[in-house]
């Protein structure tokens, strides 16, 4: 039951959508949908997310296999590098870009700039996966002469395919719903559209329709995904232990493999980190406002930090749910949290107002309300960490547990909570990366007379205030970094956290601290 | 949640029943489980809700509520206008008047929706607008209320709404800003139609999905008629227009030379030499002057909303802002022109009269879902 809550917080924008969309004329939403134009969008919205996430692909699953597979020295740095790019929001990102190369904007811009800020939605997950990987597969395929390159086509990726795909969903519904990076990269997509209709003629409809669009695509991608997860078996079988992977030398390939991965944290962090400086060093707009900042920044942590914390309380129970429990219903809960994430942001927000101000006037602006926006925004962040997380931790303990006579909320508390903690930290802090740059929404609904850093941002930016805007976005890069840093560190001395981002369920079992769990593995893999 | 959810292990095939079921199992497997999330899915909200119609109550409120909610929350403002931009103004309203504000800024498009949404509810007792568009839009509504006679009378004629609930703050001149570097002394276009020229091909910015352009070529609509708007457009698409996503952006690739000129409101230019300092600017505004489309004077304005409880506090606000010291503010700080006579025009730039505003209500400009149509058909959007 706990689990429908998060459903139902999930899909309330669904049913504002049908609200405005009943009180409209037929034949004028009829007229919006079949518009070529709206059509044509459509195309390119999806032409964009399917490149930003091949892309985002081929950059996360190739850092990951560098960073756990190749020797490489500093791997520890290089993993936290690869995860920072989350600290940086997209539109700093597409700012940067497009000031330093201006022929850029466009597609090619839109695919640049999203696939840097987003491989580490699949980086992270594909990591995780491949530090769990039995070596035992690769080890044979290399030992019966196949190469290094052809062992990872045919035995690793294939291994890795949940894990990658779950990223690879995160990558497409940001791409689907991302507003600030395309308009300033100037290429058209649905949901620019969506603002721009919206801008031109203060009537909620036409948005509302095209979101509606939108939502459609968002449940292809969302049931492809769980296609993906399919009923292939990719757990360990058999007894004894996984052993740590070793690392394959790189030989001529070093200075490629550097290379690749220095241009990629280039790329991805020091081009944003240059146009800050530059910004604070020709901006005449620069007076540093302490009390300003620091309120900002207490706002920023007040309501990233309680929404982090209200969308974990919301998905621990789908995510538990979905990771013990097979059949429609854990599966459909589980879906639905991810519809409202494709749903654009404004549409949201102005579905909370409608809400809010019919049925919780007194909740209206206030911080409770916001912490709420965050977890119907973001509740796919959290739960597909904690599904993944618990469906690592075989259920034989909770079954002990329950057969030695301990209470069902005993089990949660002393047994199922505890195995699931790693994914849990991880999808919070997700979460709380995510709303960290969250600003439409924020906008919106956050109390009157309460700054967070993105708020701020937003409104130096505005007036081209780019030096007095830069300390705000220093620190809510600054202050993201934190969690990155934590989400991204080599966890191999600390028995390995489970994927951070939706994680793969199937890759079940951390052997090394659990050993012997074989054909529970089986059972596992065979209930997916 | 336990024992009971065992069931098969079929996946639900269909994207429509994906996304119907998923809505009715929600609803309905949680009838009685949703207490934390209000009015599952919102059934039974079909009513639409809007303001009520210019129901202001000067001088009417209870007193005692009036006061605690000044101590509370202060007259709640909506800005679709700019913190750096207003609070000043509004700053030095409270220390004159001992009314304390509680502002909330935002964009002009997603606060005018927002209001729309509260309709009744809404905290709102005043609302400051980038535009008028959106200004037209709320009191179409019935979101704004009726304003006095006194205020509409500061405002010339073509400055205020046709129904008398809103009122222009500031004017906004249409340009070109143009690099003179690239643009030679005998060059320089005199009318919009000279931007068309192929010498200019590649060579011209505009920011189509912003608001001042949407009401230029809306403009260009009502003045010279849907055809002339179409090849205009037509012309800038041909000439390989260069699009940017503000104002401010494309007068920063003027400034930069990374085009000739670019077709923006006034103002950008004092925004930008505040930020790189006035010696390092090179772009120039060049006023047309021609009384077209492209000499267009557009406003941002306020309105007081018809659901406060507070509408002396926001009268007296509204007083300010079109006092000589919140005129004279605008003039200086943001450069727009004046709206109330007597006070001078921003320093440098044309008086409002020289500026050959076409003839036009601008309450016409509410055409804005036909202008967008014409814009997204030529390709722009």
């Amino acid at each position: 039951m706990p689990a429908c809550v998060a459903a139902v917080v999930a899909v309330l924008p669904l049913g504002y959508l049908v609200v405005v969309a009943a009180r409209a004329d037929p034949a004028v939403l009829l007229a919006q949908v079949v518009r070529p134009r709206s059509l044509l969008l459509l195309g390119s919205s999806v032409g964009l997310a399917v490149t930003v996430t091949a892309v985002s692909v081929v950059l996360g699953v190739g850092a990951a296999w560098l960073i756990e597979r190749g020797a490489l020295r500093g791997r520890r740095v290089w993993g936290v590098l690869a995860a920072l790019p989350l600290a940086i929001p997209s539109y700093v990102a597409a700012f940067s870009w497009i000031s330093a190369v201006p022929e850029i904007a466009g597609f090619t811009g839109a695919v640049v700039v999203l696939s840097l800020s987003c491989f580490p939605y699949v980086y992270l997950p594909t990591a995780a996966a491949l530090r769990r990987l039995d070596p035992a597969m690769e080890e044979a395929s290399r030992s019966l002469g196949v190469s290094t390159l052809a062992t990872f086509w045919r035995i690793t990726l294939p291994q890795l395919r949940p894990a990658v795909a779950a990223g690879a969903l995160l990558v497409s519904l940001y791409t689907l719903s991302d507003f600030g990076a395309v308009s300033i990269l100037r290429y058209d997509t649905f949901t620019r559209v969506i603002f721009t209709s919206f801008n031109a003629s203060f009537d909620r409809t036409p948005a509302v329709v095209l979101s509606g669009m939108l939502v459609l695509v968002t449940a292809v991608i969302v049931i492809a995904e769980a296609r993906t997860r399919g009923r292939a078996r990719y757990a360990r079988l058999g007894s004894g232990a996984a052993r740590l992977s070793t690392c394959i030398p790189l030989g001529r390939m070093r200075v490629p493999a550097y290379g690749s991965l220095g241009l990629l944290a280039a790329a991805s962090l020091g081009l944003p980190l240059l146009t800050m400086g530059y910004w604070l060093s020709v901006g005449r707009s620069g007076e540093i406002d302490l009390p300003r900042i620091v309120e900002a920044v207490g706002g920023s942590l007040v309501l990233a930090g309680g929404g982090a914390v209200v969308t974990m309380l919301l998905a621990l129970p789908v995510g538990l749910l979905a990771a013990r429990y097979t059949g429609r219903i854990p599966g459909l809960l589980e879906r639905a949290t991810y519809l409202g994430h494709a749903v654009p942001a404004i549409v949201i927000a102005l579905s909370l107002v409608f809400f809010t101000v019919r049925y919780a006037i007194d909740l209206y602006l206030s911080v409770p309300l916001v912490l709420f926006a965050y977890a119907v925004l973001f509740l796919p962040l959290a739960v597909g960490s904690v599904r993944a997380s618990a469906a690592q931790s075989p259920p034989v303990f909770e079954e002990v547990a329950r057969s030695l006579g301990r209470a069902p909320r005993q089990v949660l508390r002393t047994i199922t909570l505890p195995l699931a903690a790693p994914g849990i930290a991880a999808g919070t802090a997700l979460v709380f990366l995510a709303a960290m740059k969250e600003l439409t929404v924020t906008l919106v609904l956050h109390p009157t007379g309460m700054d967070t850093l993105a708020i701020r941002l937003w409104s130096e930016t505005f007036t081209r205030s780019y030096a007095a805007a830069a300390p705000y976005a220093a620190l809510l890069m600054l202050v993201s970094a934190v969690p990155t840093y934590l989400l991204g560190r080599d966890r191999r001395r600390t028995g390995g956290l489970p994927d951070p981002t939706q994680g793969a369920p199937a890759t079940s079992g951390t052997y090394q601290t659990f050993p012997d769990p074989g054909s529970y593995a089986y059972d596992q893999a065979g209930k997916r | 949640m336990r024992g009971t959810l065992r069931s098969g292990r079929r996946r639900t095939t269909s994207v429509s029943t994906a996304v119907g079921s998923a809505l009715l199992v929600v609803l309905s497997a949680c009838g009685d489980g949703g207490a934390g999330a209000d009015g599952a899915g919102g059934d039974g909200a079909g009513d639409e809700q809007v303001c009520t119609s210019g129901e202001v109550s000067y001088g009417e409120l209870d007193e005692e509520v009036a006061a605690a909610e000044v101590d509370e929350d202060g007259l709640v403002v909506y800005s679709g206008r700019n913190e750096d931009l207003v609070a000043p103004l509004l700053e030095q309203f409270t220390e004159e008047t001992d009314i304390e504000l509680s502002v909330r800024y935002g964009n002009t498009a997603a606060m005018t929706a927002q209001l729309l949404e509260e309709g009744d509810q809404s905290p709102a007792d005043f609302f400051l607008s980038q535009d008028a568009g959106a200004l037209g839009a709320l009191g179409n509504a019935g979101c704004l209320a009726a304003l006095p006679q006194e205020t509409l009378d500061l405002v010339g004629d073509s400055y205020r709404a046709a129904d008398d609930n809103w009122v222009a703050l500031t004017g906004r001149a249409r340009v070109i800003a143009i690099n003179p570097e690239l643009v030679s002394e005998s060059e320089r276009p005199t009318t919009i139609e000279d931007v068309l020229d192929e010498r200019w091909s590649g060579q011209v910015g505009i920011a189509p999905s912003n608001a001042s352009f949407q009401a230029f070529v809306t403009a260009i609509r009502v003045l010279d008629g849907e055809d002339a708007a179409r090849e205009f457009l037509d012309g800038l698409v041909a000439n390989d227009v260069q699009t940017y996503e503000g104002n401010g952006d494309v007068l920063a690739a003027v400034d930069s030379g990374e085009i000739s000129m670019g077709l923006i409101n006034h103002y950008y230019l004092y925004e930008l030499a505040a930020e790189v300092g006035e010696e390092n600017l090179v772009a120039e505004n060049l006023f047309l002057q021609d009384g077209g489309a492209g000499s267009l004077v557009n406003i941002s304005g306020a309105g007081v909303v018809s659901g406060t409880d507070r509408g002396e506090d926001a009268q007296a606000l509204l007083d300010f802002m079109l006092s000589e010291t919140g005129q004279t503010y605008f003039a200086e700080q943001t450069h727009e022109y004046p709206m109330v006579d007597g006070v001078e025009s921003p320093e440098g730039l044309p008086s409002l009269d020289d500026l050959a505003a076409p003839d036009l209500d601008l309450s016409d400009l509410d055409s804005l879902g036909e202008t967008l149509a014409l814009i997204n058909e030529v390709g722009l959007t």
